[in-house]
């Protein structure tokens, strides 16, 4: 924020006509941020010209925060206080964490979701990643010159609501305005098919750092559906260093390791790894706290052995995902590779037996899938692109509810279309009951115990009656980015309680805007300034998509509809005019309530009109 | 509630999308009429929008994909034809069945069990196969009894076998997928 922003000449000239709004790719190794500039999708790079962020943040002595090469040029020097694949722990429990061991982190146990212990304190995996989304942001500010309206964060198709969530709030703990959670094969269609007018059934296949996808995708004239996803949210090219750093404790009888050479053997083994996708051998030399030397010679055919089974993970969840999408692999037009992880030859190769034809390669895995969340982010921004195209995404998993004997019902089947809403009704089993306890869960599992809690809440206050009587109606509702929300409805009452499913490790809305304004608290009066820029931007944007609203549906409102509405765009004006935040904010509440049946009407005739058109088209 | 204000979200899924209220669907036309409509309410339409709008597009979308999804499947669009009817399927309530059915339902169980125990993919694969054709000669049926007889009880009792054959082909499925990953 103490950033001064000085405009390219170039893009000065026009600010209100081009919405800044930028793409981020939120990887386990590595970030991106990309934007669109003059139609065309690019990434945009640091003052040295490196596309990448490396996803690697180390708290200092000095109390900085650094984030990116530096912080991974010192990873060894300082393993506990730099925090790399920090993804791998976003919405994770202690528990959930297979391979703690391997970490040269100390954890600590919070609530739903695990902290690392630093020098700067106990870090959540939100707040560092946060750090590397504000570097991002300030990144993109800098080289656009100017504030950003919003960004699409991507995240791994297989992500659950917690993983998700957390996300999200790394990205508003940033000073993010997120405009859409986009699932990272998604993204990598929407890129790929756009630039290749792509038509067909294609596979997404996206091994990056820390995870894996897989997405089966019906591209139709500039529609982009979704038919099916499935993945392994800790399986990626970190795993595939893994492998080869167990090699190296092998062959050099290593074990008891510090911490320091844990993290330099393994820097070691992704180094080895990147050399042999080009080179059939690589030597792997390091020197060693206690004074030992390491010099080892690992060929391609070697690391191929040792990796193996990690490739044929990968496999079955694509199985998985076309046995969902109904289809064969004989039916995929083209497998689009995404991820550093998939220039691995033996990959390629796998992937290309697999589907019987060459994998497609010919965008950068590493950009792909940040250039098709910049291309994203500029259409949800309202800078509208040439082409009119619609993206239909799915839930990767199911989502339910615990029912008596520690069952798992499912409301919602994976691989749903969002958003989407299913209501199911249940009843009390004891005379006289007057709370029922909800219990959200998420995954495919039949019991309780091995499906992913998401949220518990309690509805009270339902009025006395005999077992089975009282009709409570649970909603699930998830949104265009995945999130869910519960609602639960006595229906003879009316008695009702709801939640947005937060996490339990619970970073609420009061706390996210207490520590932005804490990070942002030594200029005073920025965090004020900020907030009536953001309300006088989204007042202007309400008054604008009303203006045209009413340039084209005016008719459906009568004279004292239309009267009021113009009341209260006039106030707003108003206000804006008065740069008040409290009063535009409260106008702009109040036009959005006031304008509400008129957005339901429009929603209507639009429906009925484009239906109208391709009924007659049909018939 | 902003949902009273549809009035024409108020109409029934096949009103929605301009279909005949029959089982009879050509699905590709579905397809292409709900993909039409999801264009013009996806909230990726007005994620620069009021408040207002992108709550009624959350709204109007979830609706589409609702509608969608109970046509697309013809056991929901099924079950649904004769809650329009005002028939009850009682699916969770009525489980008498004819005895030769649940000879059938018996022997398929036996089937899937055996095929389970021995870890034969293929055998569950063939099972599987089998059973769709089971589901599409059913599926003709309750056709013939909803458009052309317009027998609600013959249809409500397929309807009940039917989701009988979806939770064998769903075990099926749970079976392969146990095997495999």
């Amino acid at each position: 924020m103490a950033l001064l922003q000085i405009a390219e000449p170039g893009l000065s000239a026009a600010p209100h006509q081009h919405r800044l709004a930028v793409g981020i790719d939120l990887g386990t190794t590595n970030s991106l941020v990309a934007t669109v500039k003059s139609g065309a999708a690019t990434v945009l790079p640091d003052e040295h010209g490196r596309s990448l962020l490396p996803s690697v943040v180390r708290y200092r002595e000095d109390g900085r925060t650094i984030v990116g090469f530096e912080a991974q040029a010192e990873q060894s020097r300082d393993p506990n206080n730099t925090i790399v694949s920090v993804k791998r722990f976003m919405g994770r429990g202690l528990a959930d964490l297979l391979d703690v061991a391997r970490s040269p982190y100390r954890f600590v146990d919070a609530p739903g979701m695990v902290q690392l212990v630093t020098r700067a304190g106990h870090k959540s995996p939100v707040e560092v990643s946060a750090d590397i989304l504000r570097s991002l942001r300030e990144r993109a500010e800098a080289s656009l010159g100017g504030e950003l309206i919003g960004a699409v964060i991507t995240v791994p198709a297989y992500f659950d609501d917690a993983q998700r969530q957390a996300t999200k709030d790394a990205a508003r703990l940033a000073g993010l305005n997120v405009l859409r959670l986009l699932n990272e094969p998604t993204a990598a269609a929407i890129a790929y098919g756009l630039d290749n007018g792509a038509e067909g059934t294609y596979v997404v296949y996206d091994l990056g750092g820390g995870t894996f996808d897989v997405s089966v995708l019906a591209l139709t004239r500039g529609v982009f559906e979704v038919l099916a996803t499935s993945g392994d949210s800790s399986l990626g090219g970190d795993d595939f260093d893994h492998r080869i750093y167990c090699w190296i404790l092998e062959q050099a009888g290593l074990h008891g390791l510090s911490a320091h050479d844990t993290r330099l053997l393994l820097t070691r083994a992704r180094e080895a790894k990147e050399a042999l996708t080009e080179h059939a051998d690589t030597r792997i030399t390091a020197l060693l706290s206690d004074g030992q030397t390491i010099d080892l010679q690992l060929s391609q055919a070697t690391f191929h052995a040792i990796s193996k089974t990690l490739i044929d993970k990968t496999l079955l969840p694509v199985r998985k995902a076309l046995r969902d999408a109904k289809i064969g692999a004989e039916d995929v037009k083209g497998v689009v590779m995404v991820g550093g992880a998939t220039r691995m030859p033996q990959v390629q190769k796998a992937v290309g037996d697999f589907f019987g034809t060459p994998p497609l390669t010919n965008l950068d895995p590493d950009k792909v899938v940040a250039l098709g969340a910049a291309i994203q982010a500029n259409v949800l921004a309202g800078n509208k692109g040439d082409d009119e195209w619609l993206l239909l995404d799915v839930i990767p998993l199911s989502l339910g509810l615990e029912t008596m004997g520690g069952l798992t019902e499912k409301i919602i089947p994976r691989n749903s279309t969002i958003p989407i809403a299913r209501a199911q009704e249940f009843t009390t089993f004891k005379d006289g009951q007057t709370a029922l306890s909800v219990h959200i869960l998420q995954g495919e599992r039949e019991l309780v115990s091995d499906c992913r809690s998401l949220a518990k809440f309690v509805l009270r206050g339902i009025p006395p009656m005999v077992a089975g009587a009282a009709r409570i109606r649970v909603t699930f509702q998830v949104d265009a980015d995945g999130l869910l929300a519960v609602t639960a409805r006595e229906m003879i009452s009316g008695v009702e309680a709801s939640i947005e499913v937060k996490p339990s490790y619970g970073l609420s809305d009061d706390e996210i805007t207490r520590m932005l304004s804490d990070s942002i608290a030594h200029v005073a009066d920025d965090i004020n300034a900020r907030k009536l820029r953001e309300a006088i931007v989204d007042a202007d944007s309400l008054l604008d998509a009303l203006d045209a609203a009413l340039a084209s549906d005016a008719d459906l409102l009568d004279d004292g509809e239309r009267a009021t509405l113009d009341a209260a765009m006039q106030a707003l004006r108003d206000a804006i005019a008065a740069e008040s935040t409290k009063d535009i904010n409260a106008c702009s509440h109040k036009l959005n309530q006031a304008s509400e049946p008129f957005a339901a009407r429009r929603m209507d005739r639009n429906i009925q009109r484009a239906l109208t058109g391709k009924n007659i088209e049909t018939l | 509630m902003t949902a009273d204000l549809f009035s024409d979200f108020q109409q029934d899924h096949f009103a929605l999308f301009g279909l005949p209220r029959r089982f009879a669907l050509d699905g590709a036309a579905l397809d292409t009429l709900w993909r039409t409509a999801a264009a013009q309410v996806h909230p990726d339409r007005f994620a620069s929008a009021g408040d207002a709008e992108k709550r009624v597009a959350l709204m109007a979308a979830t609706r589409v994909n609702e509608a969608y999804q109970t046509l697309k499947s013809p056991l929901a669009r099924a079950r649904y034809l004769l809650r329009l009817a005002g028939v009850d399927t009682a699916e969770e309530t009525n489980t008498s069945m004819p005895p030769a059915f649940l000879m059938a339902q018996m022997e398929w169980r036996e089937a899937i069990e055996d095929a389970r125990h021995g870890h034969d993919v293929d055998a569950l694969e063939r099972l599987s196969r089998q059973l769709r054709q089971d589901v599409r000669a059913m599926e003709d049926e309750l056709g013939i009894a909803l458009d052309e007889q317009h027998n609600h009880a013959s249809a409500a009792l397929l309807v009940r076998k039917l989701r009988f054959l979806e939770k064998l082909d769903q075990e099926i499925g749970d079976a392969i997928e146990a095997l495999l990953f």
